[in-house]
């Protein structure tokens, strides 16, 4: 097999190479010319100047870092099309595209309102049901998938960051901004049920944004810090949903807090009860529990600070163990 | 410009091998020893993967880096690029910085051309302004005019590597690394890409170049510094630096073993284990043209039962060229042997291919080595530049050459026949 291909072979490679050695003959004379050129002393090299001090200054890093929020903020047209990524892929990608953001919380209304509304006769503080159990499930429905989704969101861009620097907090950011977009085409739904059940806005719809940021920060805080643990314990990634599920069940979403009467204060220490209450209130025009939603901004405002700095404190070994 | 001085990247094995521990693992560890915490200096293994690495790169310079697999260049780009950080030393970077470590970074297979531009883009650190100016000359670069809009999935590999590239060469950073992302792509297509930096370092940008393809460092870098074990051994003009590290071999060796296997190079199929240049009986690194010449490789098999599996030997001269390729597949095999398709046990492996004698020229011969398997093919060992030995010629062949060596890549011993025709002489035409 290796001799009866040998003359030909050897034919080539000599010709080959007789003129590969002419050709390096040149490049090597080229060799000598570069450094002229891209020397110090060079007069083309006006274009990029060199700063006086060091623009980074790389070290071995310290247990607990700052923040560097003037980074994020460089970095923020990156989040932007980091989101856009995420939405325009999830929508290509799936069959029904848009229609997901519709159907989840729409057909979970549809049970709750089967099982929790009729069968069990949930109360819901003299709501229709359905725009009782929707009205919770809007937050929820994107708290839940945003919390999920930048939990996973680092492991799911390795290649990424075992490539290319930035910022690794605009990846679990990116996923819970994607969210707001399954929001806003849910919310279109919920307009929909408002008009069907004949229930108009009130001026507390104000509160609206304020909460649907402070939800965001919420998902934020809990997405990044399990985003983080994931790429140390992959255990996050099965033991998350099981959370959320308990966690959905003592949040008051298929039942209102009201059904604990005084002993509703214990549901205050999940810093969702203030949110979905209080979204209930605001689309609703009920009165607000002022000070639940303040309980949750608190423990929203804690918890954000707590999962930055422990992020900054995992993410320097992201790219070696990701 | 780059000032780096004391540099050191100390990893712990445990969590970079095993990928990562779960959660009841550690839970059982600091159940067992509750204490453990407190005795931060007992770490379990490490690597030092750079140590003491202290060097400067002017504005305007293209430094290119070498050694061997496992010297630390990649980490070292690593840590200038801020994807992981150091444990010791100082860095200063004055400019920004842009790290091409692989082309096609940020890419989505179902976006867009246009679309990957952007996103791939802004990853790399562009503004939005900046990309929309530069959106036409990107395109036009990797000339996929006509295929702007399909998603890159359906790209053909060389469209895809031309626009990852075009939009990764229009970064315009003060400070640009550069790990090999030109060992891809066509012939032309690379011309275009040194082109294209040595453009970058005209004007007055500094390159930092990682890379096995010696005529590129030549052609691109007038300063080259090479990295073995983690260390700076050796700085200088390239020309120089090259010609050691393409003479040095494994430090001279005709042998090289890597008794760490964490070192050695590979994945979780495959690693090596040892190299040698083996003829007249013994390992040697300066081989007689007479003597046939053995390359021994030795391979760990880690996982049971993979099938299909080749080992490839690349063959270098002193600069750079190719001499020959083999590998032990069958068809490319002049012996009957049974391995390639069988499946593979764990354990140990050696395969050995055997040089004629009287085949390969005086010189010296670089030894890459790949492991790859087919169907489909993939790469799982990658070594380039193991080892590298010395052919020489002190016999009857060289005196008929008149003492000097015969020119050529390869120099066989062939079958001349010179056959008398008959008294007739020259020019007398026949009647």
């Amino acid at each position: 097999m290796f001799f009866p291909r040998f003359p030909n072979f050897l034919h080539s490679t000599v010709c080959l190479t007789r003129s590969g050695a002419l050709a390096r003959l040149t490049s090597m004379s080229q060799t000598h010319q570069i450094p002229a050129g891209a020397g110090l002393n060079s007069d083309t090299s006006a274009k990029y100047s060199v700063p006086d001090t060091p623009l980074v200054v790389i070290e071995p890093p310290r247990v607990w870092q700052s923040l560097n929020l003037g980074e994020l903020w460089a970095h923020r047209e990156l989040l932007y099309f980091m989101i856009w990524r995420d939405v325009k892929v999830r929508y290509k990608q799936t069959a029904l595209g848009v229609a997901w953001a519709v159907i989840q919380p729409f057909f979970t209304m549809l049970i709750f309102t089967i099982f929790f509304g009729r069968l069990a006769a949930l109360p819901s503080d003299n709501i229709p049901y359905p725009v009782f159990a929707y009205a919770a499930l809007l937050p929820w429905t994107f708290f839940s998938n945003a919390v999920i989704n930048s939990s996973n969101s680092l492991v799911g861009s390795s290649n990424l960051i075992t490539k290319v620097y930035f910022p690794r907090l605009i990846i679990p950011a990116a996923s819970v901004g994607a969210g707001l977009v399954d929001f806003g085409i849910a919310f279109v739904v919920f307009i929909a049920l408002m008009a069907y059940y004949g229930i108009g806005p009130s001026w507390q719809i104000v509160m609206l944004l304020p909460l649907l940021l402070l939800t965001t920060l919420l998902a934020l805080g809990v997405g990044m810090w399990m985003s983080a643990l994931n790429v140390k314990y992959r255990d996050v990634r099965y033991a998350l949903p099981f959370m959320m599920q308990l966690w959905m069940f003592v949040s008051p979403i298929i039942y209102p807090a009201s059904i604990l009467k005084h002993r509703q204060w214990l549901l205050w220490f999940n810093p969702l009860t203030g949110i979905i209450e209080g979204f209930r209130s605001a689309l609703l025009g009920r009165p607000f529990g002022w000070s639940a939603i303040a309980l949750s901004t608190l423990m929203t405002l804690g918890m954000l600070v707590f999962a930055a700095f422990s992020f900054r404190r995992m993410e320097k070994r992201f790219a070696d163990i990701v | 410009m780059i000032r780096v001085s004391g540099l050191g990247k100390l990893y712990e094995l445990g969590a970079r091998q095993s990928g990562h521990t779960t959660l009841r693992e550690s839970l059982l560890a600091t159940l067992r020893a509750p204490l453990n915490f407190l005795r931060r200096n007992e770490s379990p293994e490490t690597f030092q993967a750079l140590q003491d690495v202290s060097f400067e790169v002017q504005r305007g310079e293209v430094l290119a880096i070498i050694g061997r697999n496992g010297a630390g260049k990649s980490t070292l780009l690593k840590i200038l690029s801020r994807i992981t950080e150091p444990t010791k030393g100082r860095i200063e970077l004055y400019g920004r910085v842009g790290s091409l470590l692989e082309v096609g970074t940020g890419f989505h297979s179902e976006l867009s051309g246009r679309e990957n531009i952007f996103l791939s883009g802004a990853i790399l650190g562009m503004k939005r302004e900046e990309i929309r100016r530069k959106f036409d000359e990107i395109v036009s670069f990797a000339e996929i005019e006509k295929f702007i809009d399909t998603p890159v999935k359906r790209y053909s590999s060389g469209m895809y590597m031309r626009l990852a590239f075009a939009v990764a060469a229009h970064l315009e950073p003060e400070i640009l690394l550069v790990d090999e992302v030109l060992a891809v792509g066509d012939a032309q297509f690379q011309k275009k890409c040194l082109g294209k930096m040595s453009e970058v370092a005209h004007e007055g940008r500094t390159v930092l170049f990682v890379s096995h393809n010696m005529t590129a460092v030549n052609q691109l870098c007038p300063r080259t510094m090479m990295l073995a074990d983690g260390r700076v051994v050796l700085a200088g003009k390239t020309s120089e630096v090259v010609s050691k590290y393409l003479q040095a071999g494994s430090g001279g060796g005709a042998e090289y073993v890597w008794n760490d296997s964490r070192r050695a190079p590979g994945n979780e199929n495959f690693k090596l284990h040892a190299v040698r240049v083996v003829s007249d009986g013994t390992i040697k690194s300066e081989v007689d043209i007479d003597k046939a010449v053995s390359i021994e490789v030795e391979f760990w098999s880690l996982r049971e039962g993979l099938r299909n599996v080749c080992t490839n030997i690349y063959l270098l001269d002193s600069i750079g060229t190719i001499v020959l390729s083999t590998g032990s597949t069958p068809a490319a095999n002049s012996l009957p042997e049974g391995w390639f398709d069988k499946p593979h046990p764990t354990g140990m492996f050696r395969a050995t291919c055997t040089f004629p004698p009287n085949f390969l020229n005086e010189g010296v011969y670089n030894i890459d080595i790949h492991i790859v398997t087919f169907g489909p093919l993939s790469v799982e060992v990658d070594a380039p530049q193991v080892l590298s030995f010395n052919v020489f010629d002190s016999g009857a062949m060289r005196e008929a050459g008149g003492g000097t060596s015969w020119p050529g890549v390869v120099r066989v011993r062939l079958p001349w026949r010179t056959e008398y025709l008959g008294p007739e002489q020259a020019g007398e035409p026949k009647s």
